[in-house]
């Protein structure tokens, strides 16, 4: 049950767009078509239901504080916290590159819609920001793929909601300076509007 | 979005800061700015802004950032092989992030709370990672590392002004001292939406809408 409430906190109330604004740059540049946006959004789920479980694995067994304890008596005194952000990069990277090497494999398809989109993932900070929160908030490996998950899950379906905005937005008449990145900006906090309405629930 | 590189020829015994080296740090901060122009680094720009202190902070950390991130890849321009750059970009950010974060921890432990895991974002910022792809893979060093700072100083000035005024009407205050208390306003009434989320994205787009509108850039 409690995962069940971690996964609709992480995809309404916590959502990562609108509450912690990552994966802002993506978010904006790839919103003008529902079609794009939904490779965006799939990919997205994809490499961060892998990559969160697999960072927790890193994080438990090699970089906390006393983690490598399993190699002897003698490790337990080592933190290599400090290794965090290099090595999650490290890992989402290749995630990445391991993703599409397997997608390109096995289905062609799905690889030519997610294509372009996939190593643009790399540098989206949703997927660091996720390993991150998980590292900072002492997850249970369950809680972690929970969390991962239900994350991407947030960002697909704001992505998608933001580009069916703008996709009806082009019939209409928006002063010359607000256009395209402005105007996003206020549908962007509008939308950040109705997801407070989530905050009071509590599960 | 302008992301062409500039390899304009280099005149024997330039100046230290020619024409056209001082454009590339004039140019970000106004016609060509990496977050209203651009639309790079928008998460780091909205995500800490509630209040001034912490904003700077993070102005700063971006600035070192960039300067010396984009001075590393240019060095190692004509030895980094195409097909793994983004690794090598992603490995020189992170170490220099490392840097900023540790120290943080040792000299600024609230900061470092406060700011949490923003720092660490550094590295997938936009900004960075543009400037190196678009500028620092093929110009001489010391013009990356103009350019770096210009993008800083272009950042950093955006997310101050955004930060000024969701800490004014949000809670009234300025770097946190209390401004309307000092000019004998009491009781100032604050809106709460400026300090959530919702409040950055709206004045970023006042700030977008506004400086788009003197400087007469239309997106299509």
């Amino acid at each position: 049950m409690d995962l069940l409430n971690l996964g609709i906190k992480s995809i309404f109330i916590e959502n990562m767009v609108f509450a912690y604004f990552l994966g802002m740059c993506s978010f904006l540049a790839v919103s003008k078509k529902v079609s794009t946006a939904f490779g965006l959004g799939l990919a997205v789920v994809f490499v961060l239901g892998i990559t969160v479980p697999i960072n927790w694995l890193l994080n438990e067994y090699v970089l906390k504080a006393g983690a490598l304890t399993w190699l002897g008596a003698d490790f337990a005194s080592i933190d290599l916290t400090f290794l965090r952000f290099i090595m999650f990069i490290a890992i989402i990277a290749a995630m990445v590159q391991l993703v599409e090497m397997t997608i390109e494999k096995f289905s062609p398809s799905l690889y030519g819609s997610l294509g372009i989109f996939l190593p643009l993932i790399a540098v989206n900070c949703a997927i660091l920001g996720s390993s991150l929160f998980m590292a900072q908030r002492d997850y249970t490996l369950a809680e972690a793929s929970v969390f991962g998950f239900s994350s991407g899950i947030g960002f697909f379906l704001a992505i998608i909601a933001l580009a069916a905005i703008r996709e009806k937005l082009r019939y209409s008449q928006v002063p010359d300076p607000l256009k395209g990145l402005g105007i996003t900006m206020f549908i962007t906090g509008l939308m950040g509007i109705a997801f407070m309405s989530f905050m009071g629930i509590s599960l | 979005m302008s992301t062409e590189t500039l390899e304009a020829p280099v005149k024997e015994k330039e100046g230290l800061l020619s024409k056209r080296r001082k454009k590339f740090v004039t140019d970000p901060l106004n016609d060509d700015n990496p977050i209203t122009i651009q639309v790079l680094g928008i998460c780091s720009a909205l995500a800490v802004t509630t209040q001034m202190k912490p904003t700077l902070v993070m102005a700063l950390s971006v600035i070192f950032v960039m300067i010396f991130s984009n001075l590393a890849i240019s060095l190692l321009r004509n030895a980094i092989p195409t097909r793994v750059r983004i690794i090598v970009q992603l490995a020189i950010v992170a170490t220099l992030v490392t840097l900023v974060n540790e120290v943080l921890k040792a000299y600024a432990f609230d900061m470092y709370k406060e700011l949490s895991v923003f720092i660490g974002l550094i590295i997938t910022n936009c900004i960075v990672m543009g400037r190196l792809e678009a500028f620092a893979l093929g110009n001489k060093p010391y013009d990356s590392v103009l350019d770096g700072l210009g993008s800083g100083l272009g950042y950093s000035w955006i997310i101050l002004l955004v930060a000024f005024f969701r800490e004014i009407w949000g809670s009234g205050k300025v770097f946190g001292y209390p401004v309307f208390e000092a000019i004998g306003i009491e009781n100032f009434a604050t809106n709460g939406l400026m300090v959530s989320p919702v409040g950055a994205f709206i004045v970023l787009g006042f700030i977008i809408w506004i400086q788009r509108s003197k400087t007469g850039y239309v997106e299509h």
